[in-house]
């Protein structure tokens, strides 16, 4: 982070911030919400697309979870975390389909499937159940980002090796209209994600090596 | 009408397989495919739920939900459309089923109960059910075919985490660099089986 903003942010803030990048990365670390993130990632835009909604899921249920949390008796608490993701999906959902109508249609049920993305459930009662709502939003956006970055990384590999394209713009000519490049066909298709995301798990635990597993 | 439904079945299974082609229900898939004993156990137990769940939400969404869904009750109601509360309604079934479940599976076969354990409540947030059903949605099925499609859906999850929890019982034997072990080597595991189903693709009844 930037080192003015530090003054701003206290050390527990800048901690729920920035320590799900890198240090305990939802996908990478805590294996929570991958499967949206292998299945929208064909294309830079949808995940751009998917990240936002993401976000703005999860900061509002860890907000309003955390608000109500000593309301919540605890042997419903999943039953009124669901409806409170359910509705902030469906919000979310209405929004693409009246901006956003031809990506809305290329997530098609990912987005609904947003509901059961365990990052926003896992939050809520990890964190937001044990916490104020400030500090609920700087974990919502700490994980956003974590799960954005992946998403991010994956997609951009997955266009550009399997069309030779960034966000629809040609980069890599094809061959099969001039150019040199053979675009992957594999990237495309579902081994594809599995491979890139497991190869980036590995890399990100070569550089952390604390992350790596007993066997 | 059999044969059609048949290649529901086997398009569910094998071509479009859930985990292996959708992605759903991975975060569980990765988390119990550890021991073959526990993938067989979550894997009937998805299996049962979809079955139950997959039709259930088709009767709501075609009777409750759908644009004139509700002229049955009046012909005022023609024109109401409900259908932006799927989601809603969708997990609450589903949340309400799995609750069922459990119950009568505690009280009348304590058997099965035990041996599915703590993964039954940890269905409700499976992402293959809920997948199952807005998928239901988006293809427009019967009742028949939404029960057909379910079960289908559930003998795919199974096949997949079964097979991968066999080969994660054998990695153990492996040298795996070090930042690859666990996680990772899973990955490349369940890409390399996905390549594998994609062998299916294609396959018309």
């Amino acid at each position: 982070m930037a080192a003015p903003r530090s003054a701003v942010l206290n050390k527990q803030q800048r901690e729920a911030l920035v320590d799900p990048l890198f240090n305990n990365n939802p996908i990478a670390l805590q294996v929570l919400g991958i499967c949206s993130a292998l299945a929208v990632t064909t294309k830079l835009e949808t995940a751009l697309v998917m990240s936002a909604a993401l976000t703005a899921v999860l900061c509002g249920s860890n907000v309003a979870v955390s608000l109500i949390r000593n309301y919540i008796p605890s042997s419903i608490r999943i039953v009124v975390q669901l409806t409170i993701i359910a509705s902030l999906v469906i919000i979310t959902d209405q929004v693409l389909k009246a901006f956003l109508f031809d990506v809305s249609k290329q997530l098609s049920v990912f987005v609904g499937l947003i509901i059961t993305n365990c990052i926003v459930m896992g939050r809520a009662e990890a964190y937001a159940m044990q916490n104020g709502p400030v500090l609920s939003f700087f974990d919502a956006v700490g994980n956003s980002l974590g799960y954005s970055l992946v998403l991010i990384i994956v997609a951009f590999f997955r266009e550009l090796l399997g069309g030779g394209k960034l966000l629809g713009v040609q980069l890599l000519p094809l061959y099969t209209e001039g150019g040199w490049y053979n675009p992957n066909g594999l990237m495309v298709l579902a081994p594809g994600a599995f491979f890139i995301i497991g190869f980036l798990i590995w890399g990100l635990r070569t550089w952390k090596p604390e992350q790596v597993e007993a066997y | 009408m059999l044969e059609h439904l048949l290649s529901i079945a086997v398009t569910a299974i094998f071509v479009e397989n859930m985990a292996l082609a959708f992605f759903l229900g991975m975060c569980s898939f990765l988390a119990v495919s550890k021991k073959v004993e526990t993938a067989i156990g979550l894997g009937f137990a998805v299996i049962f739920v979809l079955g139950i769940t997959c039709p259930l939400n088709q009767l709501i969404y075609a009777n409750l939900l759908a644009e004139g869904a509700l002229s049955w009750v009046s012909a005022d109601l023609a024109t109401v459309d409900l259908s932006f509360l799927t989601f809603l309604s969708f997990i609450g079934t589903i949340a309400a089923m799995v609750q069922i479940v459990e119950m009568t599976l505690d009280r009348y076969s304590p058997q099965l109960y035990n041996a599915l354990g703590v993964f039954l409540p940890l269905i409700a947030v499976n992402c293959a059910i809920l997948g199952a059903s807005l998928f239901m949605v988006e293809r427009d099925y019967t009742f028949v075919e939404s029960v057909v499609y379910g079960i289908g859906n559930g003998i795919g999850w199974l096949l997949a985490v079964v097979a991968l929890a066999a080969l994660r019982e054998k990695l153990r034997y492996s040298n795996v660099p070090p930042g690859l072990r666990g996680l990772g080597i899973t990955f490349v595991l369940t890409g390399l089986m996905a390549i594998g189903f994609m062998a299916f693709a294609g396959i018309q009844l």
